[in-house]
């Protein structure tokens, strides 16, 4: 089913969520990405009709659901945290829907053997939540949700609460699940890798409202302002101005320092920014393909794991850098060091 | 502390145990404790049903004036129990306006079971309420709202989810209001000297026959109150589920 969301506005005490647009397709996998307190699960439980809105519609199909109750929406969602109801076994947790919409108990125990055959949690299904793992219970939760049929997938932070490998192969099951299914769904997530792999169109949110929607692609590579472009990874962000232009490269002056960049952009005053993966460390200048080749001092480093976070000067402007902590060490560097950063000017992005 | 607890039932019990058999044979005694048992229990029924639902609305809602709800129900602690029964039998006797009322449908709250119960209800509904509160604060609001995305609707979430949840706590408060009903003497004797409640007929026995005469009876109430309350938290303390099966 496609869901369309207009201008919807919801008020609480100290928040609220400004006038959202959303339309998202019919089995589209939907991400709404942005950091804690941007409103996100509020604007999922408006969604599945716990709060009614201040105005605004939601219309799923050509139904508009604005006043239905939740019961009546038939959206499956799955909350940060799961919410397995913990007097229930995981059986009786998955078949909770199927004894609400009224299905006999034949039909549902057939149901429920299937699904959790499907899901991998027939050896499990006797055990009460607190026993199982992580990734267990968050199977068990899509379980939950997913055997009503919903029309829509509503999912919170559905991996948050799991270590970094869970987290990982349940993405990857996640990404298959809908492949599978087909279902229309909406995750909401803080994290940048769950929202890239997984998002077929995303969208950031910020204080209550929609700030830049579209493919993964545009919103991580071309962030329409500062605040996208540093929470999708642009750590290095330079206000400067337009100095030359041969078409549609550019150099920008950041400050003393000259940048080459690609844009179409018009507009003298600009932001620059650049990704700290994007850019390479040099130990003395060298050919290559990349235009900008600039001249500075390692002013720290942060070891993190295999890889090192380098933060180098260029006169006045620091420049974050990452490089993986073998490159570090047999390039011997350290602070103090002189060396030269060099990045593509495809690289630079212009706002 | 606990010595200064114990101490006065231990002594009592030990040194009235001689009395103890005459004390159960006496019907009196037994019809008076009957009394008690039956009104608690019709009490903790109607603290049940109405102090649920308030004790759920005051866990899972703001609203306006909730201040004063709330010191509302605290009231009965605080006022001494015969001034409550004078305020009951102002309230419920029949020159009164709602007695009045009741007593043209032929229900009478001074000395009858009737009113045993109202007293013991005022007394005793903020251990239900206080206890139910508690009880559903304890359950996250998130399990309702997952229940009714399934197609439960708010009173089925309330039945399914919520409720069995939180029925330890509201168990402990109907054990509490039963209790604290039976011991409640102030308030009945004003409202309802008859039927005799144990408590009311201890008094009685202790005025008019002294020390000696009411304490086999005071042994007694004491043991049945031990072995019910023991017989009950050993019940409640039960797991609800086996975590494997």
């Amino acid at each position: 089913m496609s869901i369309k969301i207009e201008n919807l506005s919801k008020k609480w005490v100290n928040f609220a969520i400004k006038n959202i647009n959303l339309e998202i397709n019919r089995g589209e996998y939907f991400v709404i990405l942005g950091p804690t307190g941007a409103g996100k699960t509020l604007l999922l439980e408006l969604i599945a009709g716990f709060y009614t809105p201040d105005t605004g519609k939601i219309i799923i199909d050509t139904v508009d659901v604005t006043s239905f109750p939740p019961e009546k929406r038939r959206l499956g969602y799955v909350p940060q945290n799961y919410m397995l109801f913990p007097h229930m076994t995981v059986e009786e947790n998955v078949e909770f829907g199927l004894k609400m919409h009224g299905f006999s108990r034949l039909k549902r125990k057939k149901m429920v053997d299937e699904v959790l055959e499907l899901a991998g949690l027939s050896k499990l299904r006797s055990r009460l939540p607190e026993t199982l793992s992580g990734g267990e219970k968050q199977k068990t939760a899509l379980a939950r949700a997913l055997i009503i049929k919903p029309k829509i997938l509503l999912l919170d932070e559905p991996l948050s609460a799991l270590d970094v490998n869970t987290q990982k192969k349940l993405r990857e099951e996640l990404k298959k699940l809908h492949e599978n299914l087909n279902i229309t769904t909406i995750h909401v997530t803080h994290n940048h890798s769950e929202a890239y792999f997984l998002a077929e169109k995303l969208a950031i949110m910020k204080d209550g409202t929609i700030i830049q929607k579209g493919s993964p692609d545009e919103v991580f590579y071309k962030p329409k302002n500062n605040f996208v472009a540093s929470f999708v990874g642009f750590e290095n962000l330079f206000d400067g101005k337009i100095v030359e232009r041969h078409g549609n490269l550019v150099v920008v002056d950041i400050g003393n320092i000259k940048v080459e960049a690609v844009t179409s952009l018009e507009a003298e005053k600009c932001t620059l920014g650049v990704r700290p993966d994007d850019i390479i460390i040099l130990e003395s200048p060298s050919k290559s393909s990349m235009r900008n080749l600039l001249k500075g001092k390692i002013s720290n480093f942060m070891s993190m794991g295999s890889i090192v976070n380098l933060t180098v000067k260029v006169k006045e402007k620091s420049f974050m850098v990452l490089i993986t902590k073998r490159s570090f060490e047999e390039m011997n560097l350290q602070k103090g060091k002189e060396v030269y950063i060099a990045f593509k000017a495809s690289s630079v992005h212009v706002m | 502390m606990l010595l200064f607890l114990i101490l006065p039932i231990i002594n009592t019990v030990s040194t009235s145990a001689g009395g103890l058999g005459e004390a159960i044979t006496t019907a009196e005694t037994v019809n008076a404790i009957l009394t008690s048992f039956f009104a608690a229990y019709l009490a903790t029924l109607i603290t049940f049903f109405f102090g649920v639902p308030l004790a759920y609305t005051l866990a899972r809602y703001e609203f306006k004036g909730k201040s004063l709800v709330d010191a509302i129900i605290d009231l009965p602690i605080l006022i001494p129990h015969n001034a409550a029964g004078i305020s009951l039998l102002m309230l419920l006797g029949p020159r009164s306006l709602i007695g009045g009322g009741f007593s043209s449908l032929g229900v009478s709250f001074v000395d009858t079971i009737f009113g045993v119960v109202a007293a013991m209800v005022f007394v005793s509904s903020p251990f239900m309420i206080r206890s139910a509160e508690e009880a559903f604060k304890s359950v996250n609001p998130e399990l309702e709202k997952v229940a009714r995305s399934l197609g439960a609707s708010t009173f089925n979430a309330f039945k399914n989810v919520t409720f069995p949840l939180a029925f330890r706590g509201i168990l402990t408060g109907c054990l509490l209001t039963w209790a604290r009903s039976i011991s409640e003497f102030g308030a009945v004797v004003v409202l309802a000297y008859y039927p005799k409640t144990a408590a009311v007929h201890l008094y009685d026995v202790f005025v008019n026959w002294g020390l000696s005469a009411a304490a086999p009876i005071t042994a007694l109430l004491i043991i049945l109150a031990v072995t019910i309350f023991t017989v009950i938290k050993l019940i409640t303390a039960k797991p609800l589920k086996p975590s494997f099966s």
